[in-house]
C-alpha cells in the first residue's frame, strides 16, 4: 500500500492509510521521542508531527509556523499569480484581510437558510437512486454530486460544467500525477475560474462570486478573485463528498450506530463530530514552514524545517481521546482537528456540517437495507491523494 | 464566571454557536458575540466546550 503502481512515486507517509487509519508507523510515530523524519508531497524533507498537542500548537501559531515556505507547482505562464486569493498559502495579516471577506458567508446563521436547499438536492439524489434500483456506486451517484451541486449554487458556478471541473479537481489532489501535469490542470481550473469571474463582473448573481464582485470588487485583483473561487470549489466538494462515501462505509460496518444516526435526530451532530475525528479525510493540510528557532512541545525544529501535520494520527492521539481507533458516535464531543486549528481552520465547515447533518440520516431512512455491495477486502480506498476517501463504493439494497 | 472574547482574534469559524447556541452567536462578518457574559451553571459545561473548540484562542472562561 506504501507504492503506487507503474513506478509512480511513494505515496508520502502521511498520506498513507490502512483504510480508514494512519498506517502504524504512523501511529506509532506518536509514541517516539522527537519528530520523525518524512518527505513532503514534493518530494523534498520535513518532519511529521504526529502528537494532537503538537498538532494544536503549530497550526495555532501562525506566527512562529508560516504557511508562504512552499515549493510550487511548476506552472504554464497565464500570467495569472497562482498563490492570489488562496488563502491557505497566505499568513496574517493578509490571509486576515481575505479571510474576512467570506466568512460572513459561512456563519451557522446563513448556512442554516440554505438546509432546505440542501434537504432538496439531497432528495433528489436519493429519488434518482431508487428509480435507477440497485447496485449502485454511492460515491457518483451519492456522495460526490451532493455537495458539488450545493458549492456550484452557492459560489455561482454553472453546474452543467460539473464533469470537467470534478475531473480536474480528482486530478489536482491527486500525487500520483507528474508534477507538471497537475500544474497544468491547475492552469487550466484558474482560466475556467477566470471566465466565470469575467462572467460575475459584468453581470453580479446573487451567489457568492456576485457577492465579491458587488461588494469587495474594488479591494480584490481578478487574480484574487480566481484564487479565492477555485480554493472554494475545489474544497466544497473534495472534502465532504469524500466524508459521505468513507462516513456511510464506516457506519454500515457498525450498524447500532448507523441506527442511532437513522432514527435520532439528537444523535446526529455529534455522531458527525466522531465521523470527522474516526476519518480525518484532509491527511496533512499546508505544511508548515519554521521561521524561527523554536521547539514543538520540548522538540527543537530549525528555522526553515518544514513540518507536516498528520491530522488523523492527532486524531486517535489517546492522550486526547479515549480508545482513540474505535467508531463511538455516542462519545463526548472530543474537541478533533479534522477541521485544522488556528487561522486557517476550515472556513466551509459549518456547511461541511449541515450537508452531512442532511446527508447521512436521510441516505439510512431511504434505504433501511442499505449494504456494500462486494466485500470489506475489495473496497478501494484512495491513495496518494491530499484528501482520502474511496475511489468507489458499489451498495446495494 | 464569565467569557471573555477576543473580536480581533476571532476568525469565524462558528465551532463556539455550535457548541453552546444560547451562550455565543455571530455577528453578519461572522465574528463571535457573546449573548451570556456570565453563562449559568448548567451552561458551564457547554461553554467549556466551545473554549476548547476554538480555533483561535478567542475565547475564554476567566473565574471572577
Amino acid at each position: 500500500m506504501s507504492t503506487s503502481t507503474d513506478g509512480a512515486p511513494p505515496v508520502p507517509r502521511h498520506m498513507q492509510r490502512d483504510r480508514f487509519a494512519p498506517v502504524p508507523e504512523t501511529q506509532a510515530a506518536r509514541d517516539e521521542a522527537g519528530l520523525i523524519a518524512i518527505r513532503t508531497g514534493f518530494g523534498t524533507p520535513a518532519r511529521l508531527v504526529t502528537r494532537y498537542a503538537d498538532v494544536r500548537e503549530v497550526l495555532g501559531d501562525a506566527e512562529r509556523f508560516t504557511n508562504t515556505g512552499l515549493p510550487r507547482l511548476p506552472m504554464p505562464e497565464d500570467g495569472i499569480d497562482p498563490r492570489a486569493g488562496n488563502l491557505l498559502a497566505t499568513d496574517p495579516p493578509e490571509h486576515t484581510r481575505l479571510r474576512r471577506l467570506l466568512t460572513g458567508e459561512f456563519t451557522v446563521k446563513r448556512i442554516r437558510r440554505l438546509e432546505p436547499r440542501i434537504v432538496e438536492i439531497v432528495d433528489d439524489h436519493l429519488d434518482a437512486m431508487a428509480a435507477a434500483g440497485p447496485p449502485a456506486d454511492l460515491v457518483s451517484v451519492f456522495a460526490l454530486p451532493v455537495p458539488s451541486l450545493v458549492i456550484c449554487e452557492l459560489l455561482g458556478v454553472p453546474y452543467d460544467d460539473r464533469a470537467e471541473f470534478q475531473g480536474r479537481a480528482a486530478r489536482q489532489v491527486d500525487l500520483s500525477l507528474p508534477l507538471e501535469e497537475r500544474g497544468r490542470v491547475a492552469a487550466e481550473s484558474r482560466t475556467y475560474m477566470g471566465e466565470l469571474v469575467d462572467r460575475a463582473r459584468t453581470e453580479p448573481g446573487d451567489d457568492m462570486l456576485g457577492m465579491l464582485v458587488r461588494e469587495h470588487g474594488d479591494d480584490l485583483a481578478r487574480s484574487e478573485l480566481i484564487g479565492i473561487a477555485s480554493l472554494l470549489l475545489i474544497a466544497g466538494h473534495e472534502t465532504t463528498a469524500n466524508m459521505l462515501g468513507l462516513g456511510t462505509l464506516a457506519l454500515l460496518r457498525a450498524p447500532e450506530q448507523l441506527a442511532l444516526v437513522r432514527d435520532e435526530p439528537g444523535a446526529v451532530a455529534p455522531a458527525i463530530e466522531e465521523l470527522l475525528r474516526f476519518l480525518s479525510v484532509v491527511h496533512s493540510g499546508i505544511p508548515r514552514t519554521v521561521r524561527h528557532d523554536t521547539t514543538v512541545g520540548d522538540v527543537p525544529v530549525a528555522a526553515g524545517e518544514v513540518l507536516v501535520l498528520s491530522l488523523p494520527a492527532a486524531n486517535r492521539d489517546p492522550a486526547a481521546v479515549e480508545h482513540p481507533d474505535d467508531l463511538d458516535v455516542t462519545r463526548t464531543i472530543a474537541p478533533h482537528v479534522a477541521f485544522g486549528h488556528g487561522v486557517h481552520h476550515c472556513l466551509g465547515a459549518p456547511l461541511a456540517r449541515a450537508e452531512m447533518a442532511v446527508a447521512f440520516p436521510a441516505l439510512f431512512r431511504r434505504f433501511p437495507t442499505l449494504a456494500p455491495g462486494i466485500p470489506f477486502e475489495e473496497i478501494e480506498f484512495r491513495s496518494a491523494t491530499i484528501v482520502h476517501g474511496l475511489r468507489a463504493l458499489p451498495v446495494t439494497w | 464566571m464569565h467569557i471573555q472574547a477576543d473580536r480581533e482574534a476571532c476568525i469565524g469559524a462558528g465551532n463556539c454557536v455550535l457548541a453552546a447556541e444560547d451562550v455565543f452567536d455571530q455577528d453578519d462578518d461572522a465574528v463571535v458575540l457573546v449573548l451570556e457574559e456570565e453563562p449559568s451553571a448548567d451552561q458551564v459545561g457547554e461553554v467549556r466546550n466551545a473554549v476548547a473548540q476554538c480555533p483561535s484562542g478567542a475565547l475564554k472562561l476567566v473565574d471572577d
